[in-house]
């Protein structure tokens, strides 16, 4: 069987795991973004109880291994009465562990801004959160930007863990074929080559735009 | 502590002045950055501060700004307290609501100028009357574009900073500062960034504002033959104090103190 026989016969199975993977990538980003800023922005914060919350929620998820954490909340957790979809513990769990390392993003990003940037919203009289709103978030994001292009492409790929849970998504339809077909060669690299593309074609032209039009907002272009 | 009694809630009076300084210490640690400041200015006055570097002359600025806390003494603005606030019959250290509201009635302008690069010119004019004074967008507008006219920048009021020379962000700095209307005005080193060839069109804009204006303004330069052209008044700051103070002609021309005498002949040698 040549390798388009291969690929024909199973594109139906690929096309279905792809759309499973980017639902995946979809949610868990949202999610990682979302704890990311409201992280990063506690880790700012004066006080010490806030602080020490969102230093508490980065340690345990960037310190622990993202697989474990999948199983945690698919296995464990339903013994303490909370149980969740195989398809919701999955973008959770991923977006959970990438929301820790996007906090220290978010917070570095912050603290880039200049200090001159600071002092002039404060001499204006502004309250701090709009100053942090208006003024230093959007030179922080521009500023995160090409780290956080780093962190979605970590994010796809750590969402192929979640076939171990047994989400339907690409990589699950590749162990699903490999074990029907033997053809280890053709199902993995089909799959190698889809996450390529989806890494490479979408998701960085996507946080390169991003960065452009930001870039322009700030008039640096 | 200090004996907050000493302080009164506020001044009256026939002679209040716009800022006064009263007996204020700042220090970070052991090192005493200014120490026992007494400094009254009155409305309308141009007071220029200069002093070697290390002589606690920006932090001046930067504690009636409020940037700074200050340990000792208090500061009052336009007869109010500024960094303190009545509480059961005296003054103890302002919280931050109190702060906002008092130093809104300053006005500051930075070296670095640091507009926000994410505005144009006149956004960055219009954001402090819209987002802070809630001023509607049509009022902050005309307002700023009306002090954008008067620094010489309105044909760039739709540019982004990063398009704008040194001078030209200063004089939109300057605008965005008077937009909020402020009482009394501050000036940082605003030159000392710039190229020689605009420092002209700063000092001009400053010029205008002393000419024109009858509005309260502390510099601090390094520019001795601006400060002698526009100040009211130089206060020659010292290892945190001032060692002399007086008009420009008698600081400048005849100074008395072998510390401003030996400063200024240093400026000199070295123009």
């Amino acid at each position: 069987m040549s390798y388009w026989e291969f690929l024909a016969q199973n594109a139906p199975r690929y096309l279905d795991g792809t759309l499973v993977t980017i639902a995946q990538f979809f949610l868990s980003a949202m999610l990682a973004i979302l704890l990311a800023l409201t992280a990063g922005l506690m880790k700012l914060s004066r006080n010490v109880a806030v602080r020490w919350t969102a230093g508490v929620y980065i340690e345990i998820f960037r310190g622990t291994s993202l697989l474990i954490q999948l199983y945690w909340i698919f296995f464990v957790l339903p013994l303490f009465g909370l149980t969740l979809d195989k398809f919701y513990a999955g973008f959770v769990a991923v977006g959970l562990n990438l929301g820790a390392y996007g906090a220290e993003l978010v917070r570095g990003g912050i603290q880039s801004v200049p200090k001159g940037q600071w002092e002039a919203a404060y001499a204006i009289s502004m309250s701090p959160a709009k100053r942090m709103y208006r003024i230093i978030l959007p030179q922080a994001l521009l500023n995160m930007l090409p780290p956080w292009g780093n962190l979605m492409i970590e994010l796809l790929k750590a969402t192929a863990l979640v076939s171990l849970i047994s989400v339907t998504d690409l990589m699950f339809e590749a162990k699903q074929i490999n074990g029907s077909t033997f053809l280890s060669a053709q199902a993995f690299g089909t799959a190698l080559i889809i996450y390529y593309i989806l890494a490479r074609l979408i998701v960085t032209p996507f946080m390169r735009w991003l960065e452009r039009i930001m870039a322009r907002k700030l008039g640096r272009a | 502590m200090e004996d907050m009694s000493q302080y009164p809630l506020e001044l009256s009076g026939p002679d209040v002045p716009m800022v006064r300084f009263m007996n204020v210490t700042k220090s970070y640690g052991a090192l005493t950055v200014l120490d026992n400041l007494n400094l009254d200015v009155s409305e309308g006055e141009m007071v220029t501060v200069i002093g070697p570097s290390g002589s606690g002359k920006t932090t001046v600025l930067r504690m009636l700004m409020t940037l700074e806390t200050i340990n000792g003494g208090v500061i009052y603005v336009d007869g109010q307290p500024l960094t303190h606030m009545a509480k059961n019959g005296v003054l103890v250290p302002a919280d931050a609501k109190y702060l906002r509201r008092a130093r809104s009635s300053i006005g500051m302008c930075f070296q670095h100028f640091n507009l926000f690069p994410h505005m144009t010119a006149l956004q960055n004019c219009m954001e402090g009357p819209v987002q802070v004074l809630g001023l509607p967008k049509a009022e902050a507008r005309d307002r700023s574009e009306e002090l954008l006219s008067m620094v010489g920048m309105i044909d760039k009021k739709d540019q982004h900073p990063s398009r704008l020379s040194g001078g030209q962000q200063q004089r939109v700095a300057i605008a965005r500062a008077l937009a909020m209307r402020p009482k009394v005005m501050l000036f940082d080193e605003v030159t000392s960034a710039l190229d020689p060839e605009v420092i002209g069109e700063v000092t001009g804009v400053i010029r205008k504002l002393v000419a024109e204006h009858n509005l309260t303004m502390l510099m601090v330069t390094h520019q001795m033959g601006f400060a002698r052209d526009i100040s009211d008044r130089v206060c020659f700051f010292y290892q945190g104090k001032i060692e002399e103070q007086g008009p420009p002609e008698g600081l400048f021309g005849n100074p008395q103190r072998e510390r401003t005498q030996q400063f200024l002949s240093a400026v000199k040698a070295a123009d």
